[in-house]
Protein backbone atom coordinates (compact mmCIF):
# COMPACT_ATOMS: atom_id res chain seq x y z
CA UNK A 1 0.00 0.00 0.00
CA UNK A 2 2.85 2.40 0.86
CA UNK A 3 4.23 1.89 -2.63
CA UNK A 4 0.97 2.93 -4.30
CA UNK A 5 0.52 5.77 -1.80
CA UNK A 6 3.99 7.08 -2.69
CA UNK A 7 3.04 7.28 -6.37
CA UNK A 8 -0.36 8.81 -5.62
CA UNK A 9 1.00 11.34 -3.11
CA UNK A 10 3.71 12.45 -5.56
CA UNK A 11 0.99 13.20 -8.09
CA UNK A 12 -1.39 14.84 -5.60
CA UNK A 13 1.21 17.15 -4.05
CA UNK A 14 2.62 18.04 -7.49
CA UNK A 15 -0.92 18.91 -8.65
CA UNK A 16 -1.45 21.20 -5.67
CA UNK A 17 1.87 23.02 -6.23
CA UNK A 18 1.19 23.47 -9.95
CA UNK A 19 -2.31 24.74 -9.28
CA UNK A 20 -0.80 27.50 -7.15
CA UNK A 21 0.43 29.09 -10.40
CA UNK A 22 -3.13 29.48 -11.63
CA UNK A 23 -3.63 33.16 -12.60
CA UNK A 24 0.04 33.93 -11.74
CA UNK A 25 2.02 32.30 -14.55
CA UNK A 26 4.22 34.49 -16.77
CA UNK A 27 1.78 34.30 -19.68
CA UNK A 28 -1.81 33.19 -20.26
CA UNK A 29 -0.86 30.10 -22.27
CA UNK A 30 1.39 28.98 -19.41
CA UNK A 31 -1.43 29.44 -16.96
CA UNK A 32 -3.52 27.06 -19.02
CA UNK A 33 -0.59 24.66 -19.48
CA UNK A 34 0.24 24.37 -15.78
CA UNK A 35 -3.43 23.92 -14.87
CA UNK A 36 -3.68 21.18 -17.52
CA UNK A 37 -0.62 19.40 -16.15
CA UNK A 38 -2.01 19.73 -12.62
CA UNK A 39 -5.24 18.13 -13.85
CA UNK A 40 -3.35 15.17 -15.33
CA UNK A 41 -1.50 14.74 -12.03
CA UNK A 42 -4.74 14.96 -10.07
CA UNK A 43 -6.36 12.37 -12.34
CA UNK A 44 -3.52 9.91 -11.74
CA UNK A 45 -3.59 10.72 -8.00
CA UNK A 46 -7.30 9.91 -7.76
CA UNK A 47 -6.87 6.52 -9.45
CA UNK A 48 -3.84 5.67 -7.31
CA UNK A 49 -5.31 6.79 -3.98
CA UNK A 50 -8.53 4.89 -4.69
CA UNK A 51 -6.44 1.78 -5.32
CA UNK A 52 -4.31 2.37 -2.20
CA UNK A 53 -7.50 2.61 -0.13
CA UNK A 54 -8.76 -0.69 -1.53
CA UNK A 55 -5.42 -2.37 -0.82
CA UNK A 56 -5.58 -1.13 2.77
CA UNK A 57 -9.08 -2.57 3.12
CA UNK A 58 -10.11 -0.19 5.92
CA UNK A 59 -12.81 1.58 3.92
CA UNK A 60 -10.82 4.74 3.16
CA UNK A 61 -11.59 6.25 -0.25
CA UNK A 62 -9.61 8.82 -2.26
CA UNK A 63 -11.08 11.72 -0.27
CA UNK A 64 -10.32 10.17 3.11
CA UNK A 65 -6.72 9.62 2.03
CA UNK A 66 -6.25 13.06 0.49
CA UNK A 67 -8.03 15.16 3.09
CA UNK A 68 -7.74 13.30 6.36
CA UNK A 69 -4.12 12.27 6.63
CA UNK A 70 -1.49 14.33 8.42
CA UNK A 71 1.95 15.08 6.99
CA UNK A 72 3.53 12.07 8.74
CA UNK A 73 1.16 9.81 6.83
CA UNK A 74 2.04 11.22 3.40
CA UNK A 75 4.50 9.15 1.36
CA UNK A 76 5.47 11.62 -1.39
CA UNK A 77 9.08 12.44 -2.22
CA UNK A 78 10.41 15.72 -0.82
CA UNK A 79 10.98 17.16 -4.31
CA UNK A 80 7.28 17.72 -5.01
CA UNK A 81 6.51 19.51 -1.72
CA UNK A 82 9.28 22.12 -1.98
CA UNK A 83 7.99 25.66 -2.49
CA UNK A 84 8.24 27.31 -5.90
CA UNK A 85 9.30 30.91 -5.37
CA UNK A 86 10.49 31.25 -8.97
CA UNK A 87 9.09 29.99 -12.30
CA UNK A 88 12.52 28.47 -13.03
CA UNK A 89 12.14 26.28 -9.92
CA UNK A 90 8.76 25.07 -11.18
CA UNK A 91 10.27 24.12 -14.54
CA UNK A 92 13.33 22.39 -13.05
CA UNK A 93 11.01 20.45 -10.74
CA UNK A 94 8.70 19.51 -13.60
CA UNK A 95 11.68 18.39 -15.68
CA UNK A 96 13.04 16.15 -12.90
CA UNK A 97 9.62 14.87 -11.84
CA UNK A 98 8.15 14.16 -15.28
CA UNK A 99 11.29 12.34 -16.46
CA UNK A 100 11.08 10.21 -13.32
CA UNK A 101 7.32 9.63 -13.57
CA UNK A 102 7.62 8.71 -17.25
CA UNK A 103 10.26 6.06 -16.52
CA UNK A 104 8.46 4.75 -13.48
CA UNK A 105 5.07 4.54 -15.23
CA UNK A 106 6.65 2.84 -18.24
CA UNK A 107 8.18 0.31 -15.89
CA UNK A 108 4.88 -0.23 -14.06
CA UNK A 109 2.90 -0.48 -17.32
CA UNK A 110 4.94 -3.58 -18.14
CA UNK A 111 5.00 -4.95 -14.57
CA UNK A 112 2.79 -7.61 -12.99
CA UNK A 113 0.08 -5.68 -11.11
CA UNK A 114 -2.82 -5.43 -13.57
CA UNK A 115 -4.50 -2.47 -11.85
CA UNK A 116 -1.30 -0.41 -11.50
CA UNK A 117 -0.28 -1.32 -14.99
CA UNK A 118 -3.56 0.06 -16.44
CA UNK A 119 -3.16 3.36 -14.54
CA UNK A 120 0.49 3.64 -15.56
CA UNK A 121 -0.26 2.87 -19.19
CA UNK A 122 -2.41 6.02 -19.39
CA UNK A 123 -0.23 8.20 -17.17
CA UNK A 124 3.02 7.47 -19.02
CA UNK A 125 1.81 9.27 -22.14
CA UNK A 126 0.77 12.26 -20.06
CA UNK A 127 4.17 12.32 -18.32
CA UNK A 128 5.92 12.23 -21.70
CA UNK A 129 3.97 15.33 -22.71
CA UNK A 130 4.84 17.09 -19.42
CA UNK A 131 8.48 16.22 -19.98
CA UNK A 132 8.35 17.77 -23.45
CA UNK A 133 6.87 20.93 -22.02
CA UNK A 134 9.41 21.21 -19.18
CA UNK A 135 12.25 20.53 -21.64
CA UNK A 136 11.16 23.35 -23.95
CA UNK A 137 11.07 25.82 -21.05
CA UNK A 138 14.37 24.61 -19.57
CA UNK A 139 16.08 25.21 -22.91
CA UNK A 140 14.32 28.54 -23.42
CA UNK A 141 15.37 29.82 -19.98
CA UNK A 142 18.79 28.14 -19.77
CA UNK A 143 19.83 29.22 -23.24
CA UNK A 144 18.13 32.59 -22.87
CA UNK A 145 19.31 35.83 -21.29
CA UNK A 146 22.08 35.96 -18.65
CA UNK A 147 19.38 36.52 -16.01
CA UNK A 148 17.17 33.59 -17.09
CA UNK A 149 20.26 31.37 -17.37
CA UNK A 150 21.38 32.31 -13.85
CA UNK A 151 17.97 31.59 -12.36
CA UNK A 152 17.51 28.30 -14.23
CA UNK A 153 20.97 27.10 -13.16
CA UNK A 154 20.23 28.16 -9.59
CA UNK A 155 16.97 26.16 -9.64
CA UNK A 156 18.72 23.06 -11.02
CA UNK A 157 21.47 23.33 -8.38
CA UNK A 158 19.02 23.75 -5.52
CA UNK A 159 16.76 20.86 -6.48
CA UNK A 160 19.42 18.38 -7.60
CA UNK A 161 20.07 16.90 -4.10
CA UNK A 162 16.38 16.00 -3.82
CA UNK A 163 16.47 13.85 -6.97
CA UNK A 164 18.40 11.07 -5.22
CA UNK A 165 15.39 10.18 -3.10
CA UNK A 166 13.42 9.28 -6.25
CA UNK A 167 15.62 6.27 -6.86
CA UNK A 168 15.78 4.81 -3.37
CA UNK A 169 15.38 1.07 -3.00
CA UNK A 170 13.91 -0.87 -5.89
CA UNK A 171 14.20 1.90 -8.42
CA UNK A 172 17.95 2.55 -8.29
CA UNK A 173 18.19 0.96 -11.75
CA UNK A 174 16.10 3.76 -13.26
CA UNK A 175 18.56 6.53 -12.35
CA UNK A 176 20.98 6.01 -15.26
CA UNK A 177 18.06 6.29 -17.73
CA UNK A 178 16.78 9.34 -15.87
CA UNK A 179 20.22 10.93 -16.00
CA UNK A 180 20.44 10.47 -19.73
CA UNK A 181 16.99 12.05 -20.27
CA UNK A 182 17.76 15.01 -18.01
CA UNK A 183 21.38 15.53 -19.06
CA UNK A 184 20.40 15.82 -22.73
CA UNK A 185 18.03 18.67 -21.85
CA UNK A 186 20.49 20.43 -19.52
CA UNK A 187 23.20 20.23 -22.21
CA UNK A 188 20.96 21.76 -24.83
CA UNK A 189 20.01 24.45 -22.33
CA UNK A 190 23.73 25.25 -21.77
CA UNK A 191 23.27 24.40 -18.10
CA UNK A 192 25.78 22.56 -15.93
CA UNK A 193 24.68 19.26 -14.46
CA UNK A 194 25.49 19.31 -10.73
CA UNK A 195 27.93 16.71 -9.46
CA UNK A 196 26.58 13.65 -7.65
CA UNK A 197 27.89 12.50 -4.29
CA UNK A 198 26.88 15.48 -2.20
CA UNK A 199 23.98 16.06 0.16
CA UNK A 200 21.10 13.68 -0.53
CA UNK A 201 18.10 14.42 1.69
CA UNK A 202 15.36 11.78 1.98
CA UNK A 203 12.68 10.50 4.32
CA UNK A 204 9.56 11.44 2.38
CA UNK A 205 8.68 7.83 1.63
CA UNK A 206 8.80 7.14 5.38
CA UNK A 207 6.63 10.15 6.23
CA UNK A 208 9.45 12.46 7.33
CA UNK A 209 8.81 15.70 5.46
CA UNK A 210 9.96 19.28 5.29
CA UNK A 211 7.81 21.89 7.00
CA UNK A 212 6.58 22.98 3.57
CA UNK A 213 4.26 19.98 3.28
CA UNK A 214 2.34 21.01 6.41
CA UNK A 215 1.52 24.42 4.94
CA UNK A 216 0.56 22.85 1.62
CA UNK A 217 -1.74 20.35 3.34
CA UNK A 218 -3.31 23.07 5.48
CA UNK A 219 -4.45 24.77 2.28
CA UNK A 220 -5.42 21.52 0.55
CA UNK A 221 -7.42 20.20 3.51
CA UNK A 222 -8.93 23.26 5.16
CA UNK A 223 -12.38 22.96 3.62
CA UNK A 224 -12.76 19.26 4.27
CA UNK A 225 -11.52 19.62 7.84
CA UNK A 226 -13.93 22.48 8.55
CA UNK A 227 -16.86 20.73 6.85
CA UNK A 228 -16.24 16.97 7.08
CA UNK A 229 -17.79 15.06 4.20
CA UNK A 230 -18.34 18.23 2.13
CA UNK A 231 -19.12 17.51 -1.53
CA UNK A 232 -19.49 19.60 -4.64
CA UNK B 1 -34.05 2.81 -31.00
CA UNK B 2 -32.05 -0.03 -29.43
CA UNK B 3 -30.16 0.46 -26.19
CA UNK B 4 -26.75 0.77 -27.80
CA UNK B 5 -27.95 3.54 -30.11
CA UNK B 6 -29.46 5.44 -27.16
CA UNK B 7 -26.10 5.48 -25.34
CA UNK B 8 -24.06 6.00 -28.51
CA UNK B 9 -26.01 9.18 -29.27
CA UNK B 10 -24.87 10.90 -26.04
CA UNK B 11 -22.92 14.01 -26.96
CA UNK B 12 -19.48 14.71 -25.48
CA UNK B 13 -19.89 17.64 -23.05
CA UNK B 14 -16.64 19.34 -24.06
CA UNK B 15 -16.64 18.61 -27.79
CA UNK B 16 -20.34 19.12 -28.43
CA UNK B 17 -20.16 18.18 -32.11
CA UNK B 18 -19.23 14.53 -31.55
CA UNK B 19 -20.88 11.70 -29.63
CA UNK B 20 -19.14 9.50 -27.07
CA UNK B 21 -19.21 6.71 -29.68
CA UNK B 22 -17.52 8.97 -32.29
CA UNK B 23 -14.79 9.76 -29.73
CA UNK B 24 -14.21 6.09 -28.95
CA UNK B 25 -14.82 6.46 -25.22
CA UNK B 26 -17.92 4.23 -25.29
CA UNK B 27 -16.62 0.70 -25.06
CA UNK B 28 -19.59 -1.56 -24.43
CA UNK B 29 -23.32 -1.71 -23.74
CA UNK B 30 -24.85 -4.93 -22.45
CA UNK B 31 -28.45 -5.69 -21.51
CA UNK B 32 -29.40 -8.36 -19.01
CA UNK B 33 -33.18 -8.30 -18.66
CA UNK B 34 -33.97 -4.76 -17.45
CA UNK B 35 -30.39 -4.13 -16.34
CA UNK B 36 -28.16 -2.11 -18.66
CA UNK B 37 -24.40 -1.99 -18.13
CA UNK B 38 -22.40 0.67 -19.96
CA UNK B 39 -18.60 0.61 -20.11
CA UNK B 40 -16.73 3.83 -20.83
CA UNK B 41 -13.08 4.87 -20.72
CA UNK B 42 -11.52 8.29 -19.99
CA UNK B 43 -9.52 10.18 -22.61
CA UNK B 44 -7.05 11.63 -20.08
CA UNK B 45 -6.61 10.34 -16.49
CA UNK B 46 -7.95 13.59 -15.10
CA UNK B 47 -10.66 14.28 -17.68
CA UNK B 48 -13.15 16.42 -15.72
CA UNK B 49 -16.00 15.60 -18.12
CA UNK B 50 -16.37 11.99 -16.92
CA UNK B 51 -18.95 12.82 -14.24
CA UNK B 52 -21.07 14.78 -16.71
CA UNK B 53 -20.80 11.96 -19.26
CA UNK B 54 -22.02 9.45 -16.66
CA UNK B 55 -24.93 11.73 -15.76
CA UNK B 56 -25.82 12.24 -19.43
CA UNK B 57 -25.80 8.49 -20.09
CA UNK B 58 -28.10 7.94 -17.10
CA UNK B 59 -30.43 10.65 -18.34
CA UNK B 60 -30.55 9.29 -21.90
CA UNK B 61 -31.28 5.77 -20.69
CA UNK B 62 -33.92 6.96 -18.24
CA UNK B 63 -35.70 8.82 -21.05
CA UNK B 64 -35.65 5.61 -23.08
CA UNK B 65 -37.20 3.67 -20.21
CA UNK B 66 -34.13 2.06 -18.64
CA UNK B 67 -33.83 3.00 -14.99
CA UNK B 68 -30.68 2.74 -12.91
CA UNK B 69 -28.06 1.56 -15.40
CA UNK B 70 -24.66 0.46 -14.17
CA UNK B 71 -21.81 2.55 -15.58
CA UNK B 72 -18.39 0.98 -15.41
CA UNK B 73 -15.13 2.80 -16.12
CA UNK B 74 -12.29 0.82 -17.65
CA UNK B 75 -8.71 1.94 -18.36
CA UNK B 76 -7.86 -0.95 -20.66
CA UNK B 77 -7.26 -0.86 -23.53
CA UNK B 78 -6.07 2.70 -22.98
CA UNK B 79 -7.79 5.34 -25.09
CA UNK B 80 -5.77 7.12 -27.72
CA UNK B 81 -6.83 9.49 -30.47
CA UNK B 82 -6.71 6.51 -32.85
CA UNK B 83 -10.06 5.50 -31.28
CA UNK B 84 -11.80 8.52 -32.81
CA UNK B 85 -13.89 7.28 -35.74
CA UNK B 86 -13.61 8.66 -39.28
CA UNK B 87 -17.09 10.07 -38.85
CA UNK B 88 -15.94 11.77 -35.62
CA UNK B 89 -12.93 13.26 -37.40
CA UNK B 90 -15.10 14.73 -40.15
CA UNK B 91 -17.49 16.22 -37.58
CA UNK B 92 -14.59 17.82 -35.66
CA UNK B 93 -13.11 19.29 -38.83
CA UNK B 94 -16.52 20.61 -39.92
CA UNK B 95 -16.79 22.40 -36.55
CA UNK B 96 -13.40 24.10 -36.98
CA UNK B 97 -11.48 21.74 -34.69
CA UNK B 98 -8.49 20.12 -36.41
CA UNK B 99 -8.65 16.35 -35.84
CA UNK B 100 -5.54 14.51 -34.59
CA UNK B 101 -3.03 12.70 -36.74
CA UNK B 102 -2.04 9.10 -35.99
CA UNK B 103 -0.57 8.66 -32.51
CA UNK B 104 1.73 5.73 -33.34
CA UNK B 105 5.30 5.88 -32.12
CA UNK B 106 6.73 6.81 -28.74
CA UNK B 107 5.95 10.48 -29.15
CA UNK B 108 3.09 11.50 -31.37
CA UNK B 109 3.95 13.73 -34.30
CA UNK B 110 2.15 17.03 -34.35
CA UNK B 111 3.57 18.10 -37.70
CA UNK B 112 1.33 18.74 -40.65
CA UNK B 113 -1.82 20.04 -38.96
CA UNK B 114 -4.16 21.48 -41.59
CA UNK B 115 -6.25 24.56 -40.93
CA UNK B 116 -9.85 23.36 -40.50
CA UNK B 117 -11.10 26.64 -42.05
CA UNK B 118 -9.10 27.03 -45.25
CA UNK B 119 -7.26 23.70 -45.45
CA UNK B 120 -3.80 25.28 -45.55
CA UNK B 121 -0.97 23.17 -44.14
CA UNK B 122 0.85 26.40 -43.25
CA UNK B 123 -0.03 26.40 -39.54
CA UNK B 124 1.79 26.89 -36.25
CA UNK B 125 1.35 25.84 -32.65
CA UNK B 126 0.52 28.71 -30.29
CA UNK B 127 0.20 26.71 -27.12
CA UNK B 128 0.71 23.02 -26.39
CA UNK B 129 -2.23 23.14 -23.99
CA UNK B 130 -5.70 24.35 -24.92
CA UNK B 131 -9.17 24.85 -23.49
CA UNK B 132 -9.55 21.17 -22.55
CA UNK B 133 -7.07 18.40 -21.70
CA UNK B 134 -7.34 16.90 -25.18
CA UNK B 135 -6.70 20.04 -27.24
CA UNK B 136 -3.84 22.37 -28.19
CA UNK B 137 -4.13 25.88 -29.62
CA UNK B 138 -2.95 26.47 -33.20
CA UNK B 139 -3.05 29.29 -35.74
CA UNK B 140 -3.23 29.28 -39.52
CA UNK B 141 -0.55 31.41 -41.18
CA UNK B 142 -2.55 31.52 -44.42
CA UNK B 143 -5.94 32.77 -43.18
CA UNK B 144 -4.69 33.97 -39.74
CA UNK B 145 -7.48 32.10 -37.97
CA UNK B 146 -6.68 30.54 -34.57
CA UNK B 147 -8.17 27.07 -34.06
CA UNK B 148 -8.29 24.14 -31.64
CA UNK B 149 -6.44 20.96 -32.52
CA UNK B 150 -7.19 17.62 -30.86
CA UNK B 151 -3.61 16.62 -30.06
CA UNK B 152 -2.43 13.21 -31.19
CA UNK B 153 -2.21 11.10 -28.04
Amino acid sequence: MDYVLGLGDDALVAAQRLAQWCARAPELEEDVALANIALDQLGAARLLLTYAGELEGAGRDEDALAYLRGDREYRNCLLVELPEPDFAVTMAKLLFLSAYQKLRYEWLAAAGDERLSAVADKARKESAYHLDHASLWTVRLGDGTPESHRRMQDAVDRLWPYTHELFEGDHAALRPQWLSLVTAVLDEATLTRPADGGWAPGGGRQGLHTEHLSYLLAELQVLHRAHPGARW
Amino acid sequence: MNVYDVVAAVVDPELRVVTIADLGILRDVTVDGERVTVTITPTYSGCPAMDVIRADIRQALRSAGYADPEIVTTLRPAWSTDWITDDGRSKLAAAGIAPPGPSRGPIALTLGVRCPRCGSPNTEELSRFGSTACKALWRCRACAEPFDHVKAY
